[in-house]
């Protein structure tokens, strides 16, 4: 039932609501995108796709009106489809605060395009995904609207267990991957690629046969298959996911939509890439913390904390909830975390008004406890603490650190471990 | 061509079946006469913690800084490269502090070198460039890589590579193995302080593709008669700890299996979200930490829900086992 509906709609290029993308699907709190997490519009990705001559529908981007008349005038098409560009999903089913109803909408008539873009443009489109006041569209994308005789799925992705590149296909495409692979199994096909040799000919040609592809089709999609491969090495990507990789009535292969996913440790040598990072559905908070290079994630609770190494963060969130507590958040200071950084990040955890206490657990290897102690304190007296302060420190120069914190006269509960800590600043919060 | 590939994913499969990367586990085991490098000698990193190095005892006996050979530095001779520099020292191990747009070629250096232990410190390697380091590292066997993203390994008492504070730690009887530095970290404080102390504490770091797994070192321990408990710290992300759960049901079972404690981070983890470490992300439902803690239970494993917990648990196994004295 959900596969016709996601058929039919994929048929006009339309975007199905059932999320095809299983990693939002999975997604708590799906409308957080963060920083480190590079999140490009679909014109973005669309765009690196076609400049890796992998076949994308036609497209224009509009940001204003009359620029999508203008689209849809040059498009020149049998029909067109006008597609809000936001990060979040469900576009198709989403509302306009303008009145309009869905984020996508088909049309042969350029005039309607233009009216259509503008109740979209400037206004905010909510959805399943997004908050509930919306997402501000501002960008349009007006693309030839094909249609689709045939769905599969194909996605491209570094796997650990196989060491390297591995492909996964299905002829079943324009649906939920992970059902596929649960109920029909032997409808998933996975083939490793040498990260030195690269997609060999006879393993495109058997991928896009094992997908359904006959005859020219066939040649056809094991060619976008290379480009897609050649595509996912350029850019660094861990996972290029097509659903559907589809097949039209006039015998053209095409990727009609795509998921695709950065390496953030490959940012160095893909500027252009992260410069198109669309921050604007972003946590202020999380981009404010990736600012000074923190590792900072936003979660339900009210214990902040303020931890060094992401292991022992994310066990410093495991044991406050251990104890009975939400953890506010979970960051990770690194290794080589300076005075200024710490200041910064303090700063960011008092700011949010959620948090009633903070829990400061520092285990000092590469870091020195007595940095963390000056910054925390110059912290405290500039920004005036309001909430508990439990510190847990040990490590590199731990006695300096605690003889700082104890001669700085701020209400600061020491703590020995980690338990001990957790305790304290669940029972600071029940006071 | 069915055959070759057979044969080839047989030679590169990780769990239980040997091939010859498996074969160099043994250099995982530091001790007192281990010749130690630096790769990034001179530069903040690698100065600053050579001479930390220095301070415990290791024996580092030079560095690699390309354009700065023939110099000399903290008053040890500095190479161009790895090879000259195993040529000028007869050094067994090299640690890399070098910038991670040129860590994977110093890896490959390394492993071009034939120097027998390689560790990498380096934090934010791109993925692609371990796939093809990790290429070249499974299809021989004569160099072993910890890391990168790690914090390294320690004979306490012996031979320390890497940034892991020297002064926790304390000549004993527990392996460590572990996917995060800190929480090593605080398994070495609580066993310190329990008083059993640690023979061998291996940091394998929190990068999707890295040089050594939580099997690896599982063998050295079991192997090892020094090692009678091990900690194992593992967290969110890929399948490393149910693959070790699988190597322990079939290798450490029955009257002699050693105790093995262990902790997995990001039980409160959202899913699809990387916490910190590039290899920490639940993604498309896999990867959590629940499934990790069945499979560790399952194996027999007993797995302490608080990480404060370590020391105290393992006290408690070796009570229940009459091996404290």
């Amino acid at each position: 039932m959900a596969a016709s509906m996601a058929s039919q709609a994929a048929a006009r290029g339309l975007r199905s609501a059932t999320s095809k993308h299983v990693l939002l699907d999975k997604l708590k709190s799906t409308w957080l995108s963060p920083r480190r997490w590079l999140n490009l519009q679909e014109y973005q990705s669309k765009k690196l796709m076609q400049d890796s001559g992998v076949t994308v529908q036609r497209f224009f981007v509009a940001d204003t009106a009359s620029e999508a008349l203008e689209a849809a005038k040059r498009l020149n098409a049998r029909e067109i489809v006008l597609k809000a560009q936001i990060l979040a999903g469900g576009r198709g089913k989403g509302v306009f605060d303008s009145g309009l109803k869905g984020g996508v909408h088909l049309t042969k008539d350029p005039t309607v395009v233009g009216e259509l873009a503008k109740k979209m443009l400037g206004f905010n489109l909510a959805t399943k995904q997004t908050p509930k006041e919306g997402v501000k569209v501002k960008t349009v994308m007006v693309a030839e609207a094909l249609d689709i005789s045939r769905e599969t799925y194909f996605a491209i992705l570094m796997d650990r267990s196989c060491n390297g590149p591995v492909m996964v296909g299905s002829p079943q495409g324009g649906v939920d991957i992970e059902e596929v692979a649960a109920k029909t199994p032997e409808l998933i096909f996975k083939e490793t690629i040498d990260i030195f040799q690269g997609v060999q000919d006879e393993q495109a040609l058997r991928m896009a046969a094992n997908l359904g592809f006959k005859g020219p089709l066939q040649r056809q999609a094991a060619d976008q298959i290379k480009r897609l491969y050649d595509l996912f090495l350029k850019v660094d990507a861990t996972q290029v996911e097509v659903n559907p990789f589809g097949e039209t009535p006039e015998g053209q292969v095409v990727c009609f939509d795509a998921k695709i996913n950065f390496d953030d440790n490959a940012e160095f040598r893909q500027k252009a890439v992260f410069a198109m990072d669309d921050m604007s559905e972003s946590d202020p908070t999380e981009m404010h913390a990736a600012k000074w290079d923190l590792k900072y994630i936003g979660l339900d609770g009210n214990i902040a904390c303020f931890v060094n190494g992401a292991g022992l963060a994310m066990a410093t969130c495991d044991i406050i909830d251990l104890h009975g507590g939400k953890p506010a958040n979970f960051l990770d200071l690194g290794g080589g975390v300076k005075e200024r950084q710490v200041y910064e990040a303090f700063k960011l955890l008092t700011a949010d008004p959620k948090v009633e206490a903070i829990l400061v657990n520092i285990f000092g290897g590469i870091v020195n406890c007595a940095i963390i102690a000056n910054g925390i304190t110059k912290a405290c007296r500039e920004l005036e603490l309001k909430v508990p302060l439990v510190v847990r420190l040990e490590g590199t120069n731990v006695h300096e650190a605690k003889k700082i914190l104890s001669e700085s006269g701020l209400p600061i509960t020491a703590a020995d471990d980690l338990d001990d800590a957790a305790k304290k600043a669940v029972a600071a919060i029940r006071k | 061509m069915s055959h070759t590939r057979l044969f080839a994913r047989l030679l590169l499969q990780q769990r239980g079946v040997r091939h010859c990367y498996t074969g160099s586990r043994k250099n995982l085991y530091i001790n007192k006469d281990t010749k130690v490098i630096c790769q990034g000698f001179t530069g903040k990193q690698g100065t600053f913690h050579s001479q930390q190095a220095l301070d415990y005892g290791t024996r580092l006996v030079g560095g690699v800084s390309p354009g700065k050979g023939g110099k000399e530095h903290l008053n040890l001779p500095v190479f161009n490269s790895v090879k000259e520099a195993r040529e000028g020292t007869g050094a067994d191990a090299t640690v890399i502090y070098v910038p991670p747009p040129f860590a994977g070629a110093a890896i490959i250096e390394a492993i071009d070198a034939e120097m027998p232990l390689v560790v990498c410190i380096t934090e934010g390697i791109p993925q692609q460039d371990m796939v093809r380091v990790k290429h070249k590292l499974l299809r021989q066997g004569t160099t072993r890589l910890i890391g990168p993203n790690c914090p390294g390994v320690i004979n306490p008492g012996e031979c320390k590579i890497g940034i892991m504070p020297g002064h926790i730690h304390k000549k004993g009887r527990i392996g460590i193995v572990s996917r995060s530095g800190t929480l090593t970290y605080e398994a070495v404080h609580q066993t310190t302080q329990v008083g059993l102390g640690q023979s061998l504490c291996v940091g394998i770091g929190g990068d999707p593709f890295n040089g050594t797994n939580f099997i690896d070192c599982l063998e050295v321990f079991l192997q090892d008669p020094k090692t009678e408990g091990i900690i194992l710290i593992g967290e969110i992300g890929g399948n490393a700890e149910e693959n070790a759960a699988e190597y322990l049901k079939e290798h450490n079972s029955g009257v002699n299996a050693k105790p093995v404690v262990s902790f997995i981070a990001g039980l409160t983890a959202p899913p699809g979200r990387r916490m910190g470490h590039a290899g920490a992300i639940i993604a498309g439902g896999k990867g959590g930490a629940k499934e990790k803690i069945a499979a560790l239970q399952s194996a027999g494993v007993v797995v302490s829900m608080s990480p404060a917990q370590l020391g105290s648990t393992m006290f408690k196994e070796f009570e229940k086992r009459k091996l404290l004295s």
